[in-house]
């Protein structure tokens, strides 16, 4: 196994790895972390499958960075939102009745 | 010149610039800044239909690393329905928020969901298709959270969480294609096929993707609260256009690849989950007792009509195809005007009433009639009654069904109709009760009751002006020959 | 664009225009709002009746262009659209002054006369549709427009009899809605016109047509209010008076008839259709319908309930007449379109009278009604003994070709049908004679309105004297161009029967 596969395969288990955090937790906090996994797994994914013989592909490295911006902003949105949430209702979690 | 830049770069340079200004400014500049957009977007309509395809590599750099916009029919008339029903619901908004602590926030987040729109309708490979994605997920998320309360901002966790998960499996498939592939560029893809196992897992990813963010059934759970709980102007902007552009994702995604080679399970997969919105959607859309959660129910069971769109082209006679097709477009266009009608008279009735009970609206037909018509004008496209553009829709759908010979659909069409129709009939129930009136009504502004109005009759105005439409769409589209 | 192509559209417009003005008139504007809509059914009355002279004539009129792939949308006037088209113009013309009269001092006006006008304005285009998909357009709207006015006192009761309403029609909608499509997928846009298309393709589509034809019947019976899905008449009794009578007459019930007719007369074709023996069954469906109807008028006490039943009694002499397969059985069955809605609007014209000036609602309180209101109960007399068929009224002229055609055609039954449900009209009707002219009054008026000393309110009682006077002209004057029975048998020499 090539050293790109193995950052691949790595990145299919951090992937799978995030989902069950995701499904599995309750707590945003976790589960925000448990997406944030997921997404450098996905990351790894991209740039591992992408790396053959030929050398560096420029391209994933550039879709990774925007990837990786996209996921910032996305987190800092969650957090914002958490926050807000927890200062309104006290909780931690989601409420499951709607 | 060529107008495909500016449908992206200026949403986002008037974000920028709204964002600078102070509050009071930025209604008005905002209107000002959506009658160019509005313009630009016609003009690249007018510019599809004389010349075809237009393309444009920004700042000059080639794909891949340089990002290339590309316009045909379905292009352009998504770009011109999105500055329609914009226009309108800033319109409606400017009134609806005037003096409300949510309108500093809210004017540059239409702007970025404008400029991240107009991206998705414009983007050639599947990369920019996820940023366009994200983006619109993270200012929609915004958009639900603005009203600050508990409700709106579980509503809006929800739907983060929702739409994160949802891009990142979107993501995934990119990153598989890619890995396989060695290319993005959706037309690149049509050359390969699915052959190989990695791309059809690919597929199946980014399919999920797309689909848990246009809230197909079973994984609808976020909208209804996100779509019902948020300000008037926001949920018709999230129902009518902006479940559309993962809908709009994944249909070039199919017709892309070559139709006869796509797993045909996988099509009939979306067509059941689309029957399952259709019904439930409409009987929980039934059971609803608050005015814009039932709308936003309605939203759910709408999605399912679209979604037999793929059942209906994969594997099936080219007449069938094109009939679908045709269907399909006319009614996501008559369900954006509808619902985004609809939910801005949902809205002003709510206002009038002050109260989201359906049963409070006793007496609203005698003291505010106008808003009452636009609900119900909206509702008999929603349920595909004629003359609307809903119901000529719903007959090319039945026309495909019937010549694809997939009579499975039949009874979802037929019960699906019946269902939106007694919802809209219970809410137009409601208000024309006359018993110990009240007579205290609020009165919404006037050009709050008319953007309502024109959105809604502009559906039924479509069942007369059905083909117009279609034509367009038609260019440079697969089904181009027509049938 | 010339006045060939113009003219239907001009006629559906009219009072589509109206509806449109009338919505945006404040509620208070009355006179305004009058004038309005009487000039509005003016107008209709007049282009229609221009229109008859061309038709006569030979003129096509026809308007067409392309809704969505491969289908059109048509208006186009033939011998039946105008017989029909001219009935309801008529009609509209009596029942919008009867309407101004009935509501005056009511809220909701302005609704009221819009979503009535654009109710006429659905009858009109179901009369003139050139093909099934603009049928069913204007028959949906129909649906759509009448909700309001079946609603439009907003009561608990209204509102129920409403979503009954909607329910049956709405579902019958749907199920005729297959059928249209079924059809369409399979011989493409149907024309209404002499029935080739259908009668010409292969004998293994005969068991697809039967099933498509049961679709359409279906879902046309629900507004004609053939016997098992008649229910929502009598429930939708509700309504104001002026509704009522618009609904029994021409509206709702008519179109259902008529729309069998144009699916039997114009899409299958009589003789196609005869030859698929569809017919039969059809026939028989109605004969029982005729007099289930009846036999359930008898029993019942609420005067416009009573009409009610009476109501889908005889439209189904329509139907009846259609599926006898003789030439004269249907001229009967069309002219019944037109007789029935003068018969039934003069008499649902009156029972609005007596509830609007002396709140009598139920047979039981109508004795001595004739010397207190002589001009009415004339009025419903006329209506009455039309509807029993006695000569020289036009229910008479109906009764007399059905028979005629039935001996023609061999069938007896029918002959038997006819002479019951004669006797059970007189049953139900001589009673209500006899209260009103015979009985001396017992206790005082329900509700009494101080509306004139000598009857009721002359814009009450003008529309019901002139449909009475129409009643006895249908008959005397049958013979004449232009009486409804030249126009049926004009429909039946086109048609090309046998």
């Amino acid at each position: 196994m090539s050293v790109a596969a193995f950052y691949a395969w790595i990145g299919v288990g951090l992937c799978v790895l995030g989902l069950f955090g995701f499904i599995m937790h309750r707590h945003l906090v976790r589960r925000l972390l448990a997406f944030n996994i997921m997404g450098s797994g996905s990351f790894l994914l991209l740039v591992g499958l992408a790396q053959d013989d030929r050398g560096v592909d420029p391209v994933p490295q550039a879709m990774v960075l925007t990837g990786i911006v996209v996921a910032v902003a996305s987190t800092a949105l969650a957090l914002v939102v958490f926050r807000r949430w927890f200062r309104v209702s006290g909780e931690s979690i989601l409420p499951e009745d709607v | 010149m060529n107008p495909l830049p500016w449908l992206v770069v200026l949403p986002l340079m008037t974000a920028l610039v709204i964002f600078l200004l102070p509050t009071r400014w930025r209604a008005p500049g905002s209107l000002l800044a959506a009658v160019f957009l509005s313009l630009i977007s016609i003009y690249t309509l007018v510019e599809v239909i004389r010349l075809g395809i237009l393309v444009h590599a920004l700042a000059g750099y080639a794909a891949p690393l340089g990002i290339r916009l590309r316009a045909d029919g379905f292009t352009a008339v998504m770009a011109v329905l999105t500055a329609l029903v914009t226009m309108f619901c800033a319109v409606q908004a400017a009134a609806y928020l005037r003096g409300k602590p949510e309108e500093e926030g809210f004017w540059p987040l239409l702007w970025f969901m404008w400029a991240a729109l107009n991206s998705i309708w414009l983007s050639t490979d599947l990369f920019n298709l996820y940023v366009g994605v994200e983006l619109l997920g993270l200012t929609a998320v915004g958009l639900v959270a603005l009203s600050g309360n508990a409700q709106s901002l579980a509503a809006a966790m929800r739907y983060l969480l929702a739409a994160l998960l949802g891009s990142l499996s979107y993501l995934i498939g990119v990153a598989l294609i890619y890995g396989e592939l060695g290319s993005l560029a959706l037309s690149d893809l049509a050359l390969h096929g699915i052959g190989l196992p990695t791309v059809l897992i690919a597929l199946v990813m980014m399919t999920f993707g797309l689909v848990l963010k246009t809230a197909l059934f079973p994984l609808h759970g976020w909208l209804p609260p996100a779509h019902g709980g948020a300000l008037t102007p926001v949920s018709a902007l999230l129902s009518a256009l902006v479940i559309k552009a993962s809908l709009y994702i994944l249909m070039r995604l199919w017709m892309t690849l070559d139709v006869a080679v796509l797993p045909v399970y996988l099509a009939w997969i979306l067509g059941l989950m689309g029957s399952g919105a259709v019904l439930w959607g409409g009987w929980m859309a039934l059971r609803q007792n608050r005015l814009k959660h039932l709308v936003a129910y309605s939203t759910v069971a709408q999605v399912g009509y679209l979604f037999l769109f793929f059942p209906l082209v994969t594997g099936t006679a080219a007449t069938a195809a094109v009939l679908a097709w045709d269907a399909t477009m006319l009614m996501l266009i008559s369900h954006a005007l509808a619902k985004a009608g609809m939910f801005l008279a949902a809205g002003n009735l709510v206002f009038a009433i002050g109260s989201p009970r359906i049963a409070d609206l006793a007496g609203v037909c005698r003291f505010r009639p106008f808003s009452l018509l636009s609900f119900g004008v909206a509702g008999v496209s929603l349920a595909g009654l004629p003359p609307s553009g809903g119901f000529n829709a719903k007959w090319l759908l039945l026309q495909s069904t019937l010549a694809s010979g997939q009579w499975v659909w039949l009874p979802v069409l037929f019960i699906g109709g019946l269902l939106s129709a007694a919802y809209v009939i219970k809410v137009l129930g409601h208000s024309f009760i006359e018993g110990p009136l009240r007579d205290h009504f609020r009165t919404p502004p006037l050009t709050q009751e008319f953007s309502a109005f024109i959105l809604a009759s502009a559906s039924l105005v479509l069942g007369f002006v059905s083909q117009v439409p279609l034509t367009w769409l038609r260019i440079g589209g697969p089904f181009a020959g027509g049938g | 664009m010339d006045g060939q192509t113009l003219l239907p559209v001009a006629v559906v417009s009219t009072s589509f225009l109206a509806a449109i003005g009338i919505f945006l008139l404040r509620e208070h504007r009355h006179r305004l709002r009058g004038i309005f809509n009487l000039t509005a059914a003016l107008v209709k009355l007049a282009l229609v009746v221009w229109m008859q002279f061309g038709v006569l004539a030979g003129i096509p009129y026809e308007f067409r262009f392309p809704l969505v792939q491969g289908v059109h949308f048509i208006l186009r006037a033939d011998a039946l659209g105008i017989m029909f088209s001219g009935l309801s113009s008529v009609l509209w013309l009596f029942t919008t002054i009867y309407a101004i009269g009935y509501l005056e001092d009511s809220p909701n006006r302005s609704r009221f006369f819009g979503f009535f006008s654009l109710c006429v304005t659905s009858t009109v285009g179901i009369a003139l549709a050139g093909n099934l998909f603009t049928f069913f357009l204007f028959y949906e709207l129909l649906t759509l427009s009448t909700y309001p006015l079946v609603v439009h006192r907003g009561t608990e009761k209204a509102l129920r009899a409403g979503r009954v309403y909607l329910i049956y029609t709405l579902c019958g909608g749907a199920v005729l809605l297959l059928g249209v499509a079924g059809l369409h997928g399979l011989v493409g846009d149907i024309e209404f016109a002499k029935a080739t298309v259908l009668p010409s393709l292969a004998p293994e589509y005969s068991p697809l047509l039967i099933v498509l034809f049961m679709l359409l019947i279906a879902g046309l019976g629900v507004k004609a209010a053939l016997l098992p899905v008649h229910g929502w008449l009598p429930i939708a009794m509700v309504a104001p008076a002026p509704v009522s009578a618009l609904l029994h007459a021409v509206a709702v019930v008519k179109a259902g008839a008529f729309g069998i007719v144009r699916v039997v007369h114009d899409v299958y074709g009589v003789e196609f259709a005869w030859r698929l023996g569809v017919l039969e069954p059809l026939g028989w469906l109605a004969g029982a319908t005729i007099l289930y109807g009846s036999v359930r008028a008898l029993s019942q006490n609420d005067l416009k309930r009573r009409l009610a039943f009476s109501t889908v009694s005889q439209v189904s002499y329509v139907v009846l007449g259609l599926c006898l397969f003789s030439p004269v059985a249907l001229a009967g069955g069309l002219v019944h379109l037109v007789h029935q809605g003068l018969m039934k609007i003069t008499l649902f014209f009156c029972a609005g009278n007596y509830a609007e000036t002396l709140g009598v609602h139920h047979v039981d309180e109508l004795d001595g009604t004739g010397r207190r209101m002589p001009a009415t109960s004339i009025a419903f007399s006329i209506g009455a003994f039309g509807m029993i068929g006695v000569p020289p009224l036009a229910g008479f002229v109906t009764k007399w070709y059905l028979g005629i055609g039935a001996l023609e055609a061999g069938a007896g039954w029918v002959i038997v049908v006819l002479v019951a449900s004669s006797i059970l009209n007189a049953a139900y009707f001589l009673p209500i004679l006899h209260r009103i002219w015979f009985r001396p009054q017992v206790s005082p008026w329900p509700e009494e309105q101080f509306l004139s000393h000598r009857d009721t309110h002359p814009w009450l009682l003008l529309p019901p004297l002139i449909t009475a006077g129409f009643c006895i002209a249908a008959a005397v004057f049958a013979g004449l161009t232009f009486s409804p029975l030249h126009w049926a048998e004009v429909v039946v020499t086109r048609g090309g029967l046998p």
